[in-house]
């Protein structure tokens, strides 16, 4: 679908410096009307820099904007607003809270000083079934599922109304059907005649969904086509300068002796209902067991339970053996469990401190980084040099504090930490949520090569590509429950599909 | 004895005296609130208060007009809620060291300004005539209920006129609901193009005005004399407060007259003679201050970014 219509966006010349770091550098594109235009690049290349500095968050150094055929200055949101341009940030922007129209309605221009919720209501109920959105509007937010609360991002673009909407890695959290749902969505508003531009590392979505992409490439613009034009192999050399397998090659091996042994686990959530029921699973060495399921069936409460830090109601949980049930997350660590979180900002990262710190947390306390009571920063500064290089962490140094770096790079700090400290077992949530195409084969190739040399693990993951492309065996969770559990060789998608919706029977 | 206790003046005595307790820590633990729900920790307001009062107190000592000293009172509260704002603000400084460095700065200051003014002679303590209650016309005559609760004192009132406007404000209005989502998450409104700084700054001030006058109400209304040190820790007891009334207007309301109360029932006993041991009864209300921060460390109504430093990236 070739778009003929005049373009409602043009950036000349855009460059972006943080310090010494250089994120864009002489970027032009344009984005026509009524078109939905992907931005591809790896992590780190400036593609949520470019977006908000369009949203006049940030201030480009120089460059130039038209939009709607008018020179377009934005010196703050507000500006990029007024003039039309909506944005669904890459971390949402939400208050947990307040409920849905709160959120939605708070810092909108209106007329008179009083919150008129109610017209607002009817308001964002019309663009709701404008939009097939069921959402009820007094909701407190904080209790949506991640699907929902991009809604809710959404229409907070559209209740100020706007005519081109930046969306900065939506899929990332959610769901297949979410990404199905929200597809649909951006499909509307384009027939409407909305512009958007959509972030997304995800090849076949930008297939799917999108009429010209533009790729960046460390800061620079490689060119801009049409989505008809080219395939994914065509978009991924673009990106990286290289091809990337998206299957990893695998050697067979034999698993080995039972190193993780979960058994009838009892776990529950914070708001005290139950987590993960009667739970049993064991993973061998040499193998990867994935763990399929639709996001908030008691991954997270499994999760939790195995690193430590949320209490066994019942069940244990084995070691090569040894009960580790309720030992201190420190003790887990120390015993070789390495875990990769699902949520990097608040569970994997010291957003304030530097990389290099970020690099040891959990280790800080052996050798070789610490000599009686003192760091050893010598020793540090150097492995954080090596995990640097070896992840292709985009940062300056290892001095260079987590929360400057880039989504996929904040991912790429947590793999080099928990995957170097040479693990027995390693329990790992989403692992490649966020990454480009060739971090996620890095970490795939890694996984995959901790597993022939004699690790146990479990990866658990919403992505069913992933799960099957590194998997052994497959494991499905469903309302904490076990679903069963299938050799990778006899499951099939749709088996796995049903397990993950709850019927029983599916699988092979 | 017990008949003491109930006796009609008794009563009246108890919640006139009770009201006088409340108005200042209400003033105070309003104002706070303010701030707490736009996400700013603020523990000034000790010192604010002990500024307000002396500043008050000058200015109506001097000019001879109360209201001119709750003004100023206000003004000065500001004034270094301002500075406040600079700091936590602006420099992005840890906003409980500020605040108190900004107690220390003001118990010191006040103490050397208060020599400064009234010299340290001690021979003629100076004194001002407090405000006179103020009883609502109609709602004064009725019998009992009108003596006790509308013959106060017109700031009293105001306190109470400020806790429902309050309230209206964060729930009713448009930049009502723009401080209450700043205090979960600044980054919804920087991303409507809302300066969270501006935010920020406007309810400091707002809130210094309120501790300011809180403070100025002490030699105003109850002693009519100001004494080094005359907040006795009014502050920090307002603080306490809002964490009991869980960051919520009316149930800061009800958690300063519950504290009232009790100061005042303490005063009153100490009045009549009992033969108790008075220091455990003037200990009573700080007592109930300490169980109330106790039970209210996990309070569910606490903004999700209270004391965080706001940056942009
Ligand atoms: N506030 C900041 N201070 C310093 N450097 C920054 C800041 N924000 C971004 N950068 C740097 O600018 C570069 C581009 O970052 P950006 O977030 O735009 O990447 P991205 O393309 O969105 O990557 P990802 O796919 O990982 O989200 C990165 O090297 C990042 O470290
Ligand atoms: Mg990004």
């Amino acid at each position: 679908m070739q778009q003929k219509s005049q373009p409602i966006l043009q950036i000349e010349n855009q460059t972006k410096r943080f310090g010494n770091v250089l994120a864009n550098e002489n970027i032009s594109m344009q984005v026509c009307g009524g078109e939905i235009h992907c931005l591809l690049g790896e992590n780190g290349a400036g593609k949520s820099t470019l977006a908000e500095c369009l949203y006049g968050f940030y201030r480009p150094d120089s460059g130039k904007y038209t939009f709607k055929g008018k020179e377009f200055k934005p010196r703050s949101p507000r500006d990029a607003i007024d003039a039309g341009i909506g944005m669904v940030h890459q971390h949402f922007v939400l208050s947990p809270p307040m409920t849905v129209i709160e959120n939605i309605v708070v810092g909108t221009e209106s007329d008179g000083i009083w919150l008129d919720l109610k017209s607002a209501s009817e308001k964002v109920a019309a663009l709701c079934s404008d939009y097939d959105l069921d959402l009820e509007l007094d909701t407190i937010v904080g209790q949506l599922p991640v699907g929902r609360q991009q809604w809710v991002e959404i229409l907070k673009a559209l209740y100020v109304g706007v005519d081109l909407l930046i969306l900065d890695e939506p899929t990332a959290s959610l769901t297949p059907q979410e990404v199905e749902k929200l597809f649909e969505i951006l499909q509307k508003m384009k027939t409407k005649g909305l512009s958007v531009i959509l972030i997304t590392h995800k090849l076949h979505e930008v297939m799917e969904i999108s009429d010209r992409v533009t790729v960046l490439r460390k800061a620079r613009l490689v060119g801009t086509v049409n989505t008809i034009d080219v395939t994914r192999e065509t978009l991924v050399n673009m990106m990286v300068g290289r091809t990337v397998s998206f299957q990893v090659a695998k050697k067979i091996k034999t698993p080995g002796r039972a190193i993780l042994e979960l058994r009838d686990l009892h776990v529950l959530k914070d708001n005290g209902l139950d987590g993960v029921k009667d739970f049993s699973l064991s993973i061998c060495e040499n193998e990867i067991v994935g763990l399929a399921g639709v996001a908030g069936n008691g991954q997270s409460e499994l999760f939790d339970a195995i690193v430590g830090v949320r209490q066994l109601q019942n069940g244990q949980i084995l070691l090569s053996g040894e009960d580790i049930s309720n030992d201190s997350p420190d003790m887990v660590i120390k015993k070789g469990i390495a875990s990769i979180p699902p949520d990097r900002m608040t569970q994997g990262l010291l957003m304030g401190f530097p990389i290099k710190e970020n690099l040891i947390l959990g280790r800080h306390r052996v050798a070789p980084f610490k000599k009686g009571i003192e760091l050893k920063y010598r020793v540090i500064e150097q492995f954080a040099e090596q995990a640097i290089e070896h992840y292709e962490v985009v940062a300056t140094s290892g001095e260079q504090i987590a929360k400057t770096l880039s989504g996929g790079n904040l991912q790429k700090v947590i793999l080099a930490r928990e995957l170097s400290h040479d693990p027995r077992f390693v329990v790992a949530s989403s692992p490649t949520r966020g990454l480009d195409v060739g971090a996620m084969e890095y970490v795939h190739k890694r996984l995959v090569e901790l597993r022939d040399s004699g690790i146990g693990i479990l990866l658990i993951s919403e992505d069913l590509d992933e799960v099957f492309n590194v998997s052994d065996r497959i494991a499905v969770i469903y309302n904490g429950e076990a679903m069963g559990i299938l050799n990778r060789e006899e499951a099939t998608r749709e088996g796995v599909g049903l397990l993950m919706a709850g019927f029983r029977g599916g699988g092979g | 004895m017990l008949s003491e206790f109930l006796n009609a003046a008794f009563l009246v005595a108890l919640v006139a005296a009770t009201f006088r307790m409340v108005t200042p820590i209400l003033f105070t633990a309003i104002g706070l609130l303010v701030v707490n729900r736009g996400g700013i920790v603020d523990l000034s307001t000790e010192g604010v208060m002990l500024m307000g009062a002396l500043a008050g107190f000058t200015a109506a000592y001097y000019s001879g007009s109360l209201w001119l000293g709750v003004l100023v009172g206000a003004l000065t509260g500001g004034a270094i809620s301002l500075l406040t704002a600079f700091l936590v603000v602006i420099l992005k400084m840890n906003q409980s060291v500020s605040g108190i460095a900004i107690n220390m700065l003001a118990a010191g200051l006040s103490f050397y300004l208060f020599r400064l003014i009234y010299g340290s002679s001690g021979e003629t303590v100076p004194t001002v005539s407090t405000f006179d209650p103020l009883p609502i016309p109609l709602l004064s005559e009725i019998p009992v209920i009108g003596k006790v609760f509308f013959s106060q004192y017109a700031l009293t009132y105001l306190a109470f006129i400020m806790v429902v406007l309050v309230w209206a404000f964060l729930y009713k209005t448009k930049s009502g609901l723009v401080i209450r989502c700043t205090g979960d998450n600044p980054r919804t409104v920087d991303t409507k193009g809302i300066s969270v700084n501006l935010v920020h700054t406007a309810l400091l001030v707002f809130g210094g005005m309120m501790y300011g006058i809180g403070g100025a109400f002490l030699p105003l209304v109850a002693t009519g004399l100001y004494v080094p040190g005359i907040s006795a820790g009014r502050g920090w007891i307002a603080i306490a407060i809002v964490i009991f009334g869980n960051f919520r207007p009316f149930r800061v309301m009800f958690g300063a007259l519950l504290f009232g109360f009790l100061d005042a029932l303490q005063l009153q006993i100490q009045g009549i003679g009992i033969d108790f041991p008075y220091q455990l009864l003037i200990a009573l209300p700080y007592v109930l201050t300490i169980i109330v921060l106790i039970i209210g460390g996990k309070s569910s109504g606490k903004p999700l970014h209270l004391g965080i430093p706001y940056h942009r990236e």
